[in-house]
């Protein structure tokens, strides 16, 4: 079973978490969630592996 | 002469009430098996049983096939079976075959697909065709088996009124024009459908999830119009109000069109023919055409918590139900008489223990949640229970219109696919190194030419050795039950090497009479098969 990368593993951080917060800037609730979505979906298809996405949801929902 | 009501109009009336020396008999006649029901699966089960020489008696409360296309996607495995019954090849004939399909979202196509079939198998992946086609050509096969001088009977307006289940028969009061008899059964096969009485008069549980939805289905005849054989989805349609559109083709240049219309409807209201064509007339634009037939139905999701009880079986809508999406009602039912045919039919020649029946429940029953499971999801896609599913739903179908990655995750009803018995109880060794998974131990067989023929035209209705590049006996008594061999050789034979030897040089497959995998080897070896063939009849 492949391990979920829970070490520091991003580029560039500030600039990162910066896109992120941009990107919502001057959306309404609704468009920042379906834009959310979207980002999600997209992730997960670039990681793939059945068991990664599992251990992700899993730690996601800990919060 | 005493009367009842039809409960629906019929399309043919093909077993009309006879009166039968059984009602005059001052005692109850004992047959070895009653089905309680002459729909598909009651019908598919006389034709099971029949087949091996097992006198059958179908009693059915009306005088033939139901009016209404129903269920009109019949899938692969469904065929196949109905192939070995010997009646596959009329619905292939008369069915429709369709490989493009067409994903909607509001008002604009979002993508489109093509099925692609894999080549080599007799069978294509499904057929569109209305239920009451396959429901004749079942009736013309039984005809025919009964010419054959097979032990087949259908009785009509013949309705169960009560059951007393004893611990070695059943005792059934029935209803007739003429009255009512009594008739007993060594075995019972209740294909009474959704709303199974026997079920009821039995008080057995029936739990799962009712989804608050009904579905407004118009069967239509277009007039002069060159309308293309895809099926066309649409989530949200903007042509009308609902969750849902579907539509795709039938034989006789019929369309069928399911709205999805949501649950505080006015049954009434929307049944009218003015306020169907209005549904209608939005979605098509300025086309002409007749309306055949329409209905609206709800559904649920549920199933019993055991499929056999005593000397009664259920099998079909009456042990488990599915929403409509990706066809899992009648192509299931069709797998259920396959599942318990050949293991009634050994029971009752005294080959196996009644054990072996306690393996159709829990088979069966693995099969149906897979498919509760399987529709449950289709469901929550296309009518998502939550915003926030809601949010994820829309984010996947605005993807999937620009995207390739984000079509998998579109689901407007997945097809129905049979299931594989991983890991239950009439499951042999899989001692296959290097084999492919789709023919592993519990799988339903997978098609592939041999010469002119077909694979699983070869193999069903009895154990059959399947060696492929290996050597083994003709032919086998273990304990009673007779092990025949199929010799086959993958030279030349790209599909067989892919679907059945993967990495493997040589290949020894134990078959059951339906055409699952009960074991298989590299190699023959006496008391492996011995003990394969007695675990699969649950003699070890």
């Amino acid at each position: 079973m492949s391990d979920l990368n829970t070490k520091p593993n991003i580029t560039a951080p500030d600039d990162f978490y910066a896109t992120l917060l941009a990107v919502h800037e001057g959306k309404t609730k609704e468009e920042s969630d379906a834009i959310n979505a979207r980002l999600v979906l997209i992730l997960a298809n670039q990681v793939g592996d059945a068991d990664i996405l599992n251990q992700a949801i899993a730690l996601a929902a800990e919060g | 002469m005493l009367d009842f009501d039809d409960r629906y109009t019929l399309a043919h009336k093909i077993y009309p009430y006879e009166k039968h020396a059984d009602q005059d008999k001052a005692e109850a006649v004992r047959h070895p098996v009653v089905v309680v029901g002459g729909g598909p699966i009651g019908v598919a089960t006389a034709l099971d049983l029949g087949m091996q020489d097992i006198p059958v008696v179908v009693l059915d409360d009306h005088e033939g096939i139901g009016m209404g296309s129903r269920a009109i996607c019949f899938a692969k495995r469904c065929l196949e079976v109905a192939d070995r019954y010997g009646c596959g090849e009329p619905m292939v004939d008369k069915g429709v075959v369709w490989n493009l399909g067409k994903v909607f979202h509001k008002e604009g196509q979002i993508y489109e697909f093509n099925l692609l079939p894999e080549e080599g198998h007799k069978y294509p992946a499904f057929i569109n065709l209305q239920q009451p086609y396959f429901e004749r050509f079942m009736v013309d096969r039984l005809r025919a088996l009964q010419a054959e001088g097979k032990p087949i009977e259908i009785r009509g307006k013949n309705r169960v009124d009560a059951i007393e289940v004893k611990d070695d028969h059943v005792v059934l009061d029935v209803m007739t024009p003429d009255g009512p008899y009594k008739i007993e059964a060594d075995w019972l096969v209740a294909a009474d459908g959704a709303n199974s009485p026997l079920r009821d008069m039995l008080g057995q549980d029936f739990t799962g999830k009712v989804f608050q939805d009904s579905f407004l289905i118009a069967d239509i005849k277009m007039k002069d119009v060159e309308f293309p054989t895809e099926r066309w989805f649409w989530f949200e349609p903007t042509h009308g109000s609902g969750a849902s559109t579907l539509l795709h083709k039938q034989p006789d240049d019929v369309w069928r069109i399911d709205f999805q219309i949501g649950w505080d409807v006015d049954r009434k209201e929307e049944m009218k023919e003015e306020n169907i064509r209005r549904r209608l007339d939005a979605m098509l634009g300025d086309v002409e055409y007749e309306m055949v037939w329409s209905s609206i139905y709800t559904f649920q999701c549920k199933r019993m918590g055991s499929f056999r009880h005593g000397r009664v079986f259920f099998a079909g809508d009456a042990a488990h139900q599915v929403s409509p999406f990706g066809a899992r009602g009648a192509n299931s039912g069709m797998q259920d008489v396959d599942n318990l045919g050949w293991k009634l039919g050994m029971v009752l020649k005294g080959q196996a223990p009644e054990a072996l029946l306690d393996s159709y429940s829990e088979e069966r029953v693995y099969g149906a949640d897979e498919n509760i499971l399987n529709s449950t999801r289709s469901t929550d896609f296309i009518t998502p229970k939550s915003e926030v599913s809601k949010t994820f739903r829309d984010a996947v179908l605005t993807l999937a219109a620009k995207h390739e990655f984000a079509r998998p995750l579109v689901n407007s009803g997945r097809l129905s696919v049979p299931c594989v018995y991983d890991g239950l109880s009439l499951n042999g060794p899989d001692s296959l190194p290097g084999a492919p998974a789709r023919t592993r131990v519990g799988a339903p067989m997978v098609d592939a030419p041999i010469g002119d023929d077909w694979l699983l035209s070869m193999i069903g209705n009895r154990f059959i050795l399947m060696t492929i590049d290996a050597d083994a006996p003709e032919s086998l008594d273990v304990d009673g039950i007779e092990v025949t061999r199929l010799a086959l050789s993958s030279k030349d034979n790209p599909e067989l090497a892919e679907r059945y030897l993967g990495e493997a040089k040589s290949a020894v497959y134990l078959m059951r009479p339906d055409q699952h995998v009960a074991a298989r080897w590299a190699h023959f070896d006496t008391a492996s098969v011995n003990r394969a063939v007695n675990i699969a009849t649950a003699r070890a």
